[in-house]
């Protein structure tokens, strides 16, 4: 097994120039539609300097596994170019082109320099095969964690971001739910509920669920204990915002609401809220005042 | 009958149930359910993937698009290899909880549906099958 690579490390050193120009070739008639996301200046910058660390690891290495520390320098290159691509928006495919897009330079490179020798030419071909799949494997799998990396950033700012509680009126608060109530955003929007009850002294709650599009039997427990929560606080809260869809589910899951004011539309709970306050609308005399 | 479309995802996480409740959505938008309809199975779906992760451990929903005789429908089958349920009676009964939920999850998804079907053995997992037409 002994410098198993040594041809191909050699190879690639001495037509570095050739397959870069074909690689880039290819790399473009691939991009075609995506200019606009990497610039051509860094697709050369990347394609170079990774070529470049592909021929030292070929020479440093007599192991195909990825893992061994001859690899560690190009693996890095690959997560960085897999990862600025991921962040970019490119598909797993397209990152994993990249690597494959490099057989063809390489295999004519191989087969000028062996075509008298159909046997070692057979045999490096499979070596390159056989590294260039794993180099291209690793860089999808880098990519989908760069994605994943992405996801999780964005339901960490999403969390963040949730609903604010707004105050309506002295002493009524209002807190609209927008989307999705899985538990870790309902604990910490019923928790800032509960916060501000204190802080403000409020009397009233209106959670209004118009923007969450499915009510199960544990939104509706999220929403039931935190009723109960704030009346120990002793705030009455009114729940708006219940469409015919969701009221209707809500009677067949059987949940009991009963206990609780609901209302179909913020404005209703409002009012509710005011009346309970002892306050009014009431429309302002456009007549001007008599003079005195 | 014939499937016009069949899916199946997993679910894992407690992400895949959101995952789930949006595939089902989208299956009953394309066979122009109601609004009320794709309401109902869209909550019945996220109670029955909700049992699957957390008293199956997590397992599988395929979701298939039937049409019967001109008839539309959509039917789920949540399969899981969890401990299974030994009174399924029990288990049917509103307000029967094993966990912390309100224990209405089973019964509402029954109510929400037009067909319901479960099997379960203990030590082997449960199969639950519901279906809503149009």
């Amino acid at each position: 097994m002994a410098d198993k690579y040594r041809f191909l490390s050699e190879l690639l050193r001495k037509e570095e120039a050739a397959i870069l120009d074909k690689w880039l070739e290819l790399q473009q008639v691939a991009l075609a539609g995506r200019r606009d996301q990497v610039s051509v200046k860094d697709d050369v910058e990347t394609s170079r300097s990774f070529l470049h660390g592909f021929g030292k690891a070929l020479a440093a290495t007599r192991e195909l596994d990825l893992s061994s520390s001859g690899w560690a320098d190009l693996r890095q290159t690959l997560e960085q170019i897999a990862i600025t691509r991921a962040t970019r928006g490119f598909g797993p495919l397209e990152t994993a082109m990249l690597i494959f897009s490099l057989k063809q330079p390489v295999f004519e490179a191989i087969r000028r320099s062996l075509s008298s020798k159909p046997e070692e030419l057979a045999s490096e071909i499979w070596n390159a095969t056989e590294i260039l799949d794993r180099l291209g494997l690793f860089v999808t799998e880098v990519h989908q964690k760069g994605r994943e990396e992405l996801i999780r950033k964005q339901q960490q700012e999403m969390l963040e971001l949730s609903t604010p509680v707004v105050r309506l009126w002295e002493g009524v608060l209002a807190l609209p739910l927008i989307g999705t109530l899985d538990s870790a955003r309902t604990q910490v929007v019923m928790e800032s509920l509960l916060h501000q009850i204190v802080s403000t002294g409020a009397s009233i709650a209106i959670i209004d669920i118009t923007g969450v599009p499915t009510v199960d039997t544990l939104v509706a427990q999220h929403l039931l204990k935190t009723v109960a929560a704030a009346r120990l606080m002793g705030a009455d809260c009114i729940i708006s915002g219940i469409r015919p869809q969701i009221a209707q589910t809500i009677v067949h899951l059987g949940v009991e609401l009963t206990a609780v004011i609901t209302k179909a539309t913020l404005a209703d709970a409002f009012a509710i809220a005011l009346q309970r306050q002892n306050l009014a609308v009431v429309r302002v005399q456009k007549n001007p005042p008599a003079a005195g | 009958m014939a499937t016009l479309r069949s899916e199946i995802a997993g679910i894992v996480t407690s992400e895949d149930i959101v995952r789930v409740r949006h595939m089902v959505r989208d299956a009953a938008v394309r066979l122009s359910f109601s609004l009320v309809d794709q309401t109902k199975i869209v909550t019945a779906a996220s109670e029955l993937a909700r049992n699957t992760l957390e008293y199956g451990g997590g397992g599988t929903v395929r979701i298939d698009e039937l049409a019967d005789h001109g008839r539309l429908g959509l039917q789920l089958i949540f399969e899981d290899r969890g401990p299974g349920i030994a009174d399924l009676n029990q288990a049917m009964q509103d307000g029967f909880t094993s966990g912390s939920g309100l224990g209405l999850g089973l019964g509402g998804a029954k109510r929400l549906c037009n067909e319901f079907e479960i099997q379960s053995k203990p030590g082997e997992g449960t199969r639950v099958r519901v279906a809503r037409w149009k």
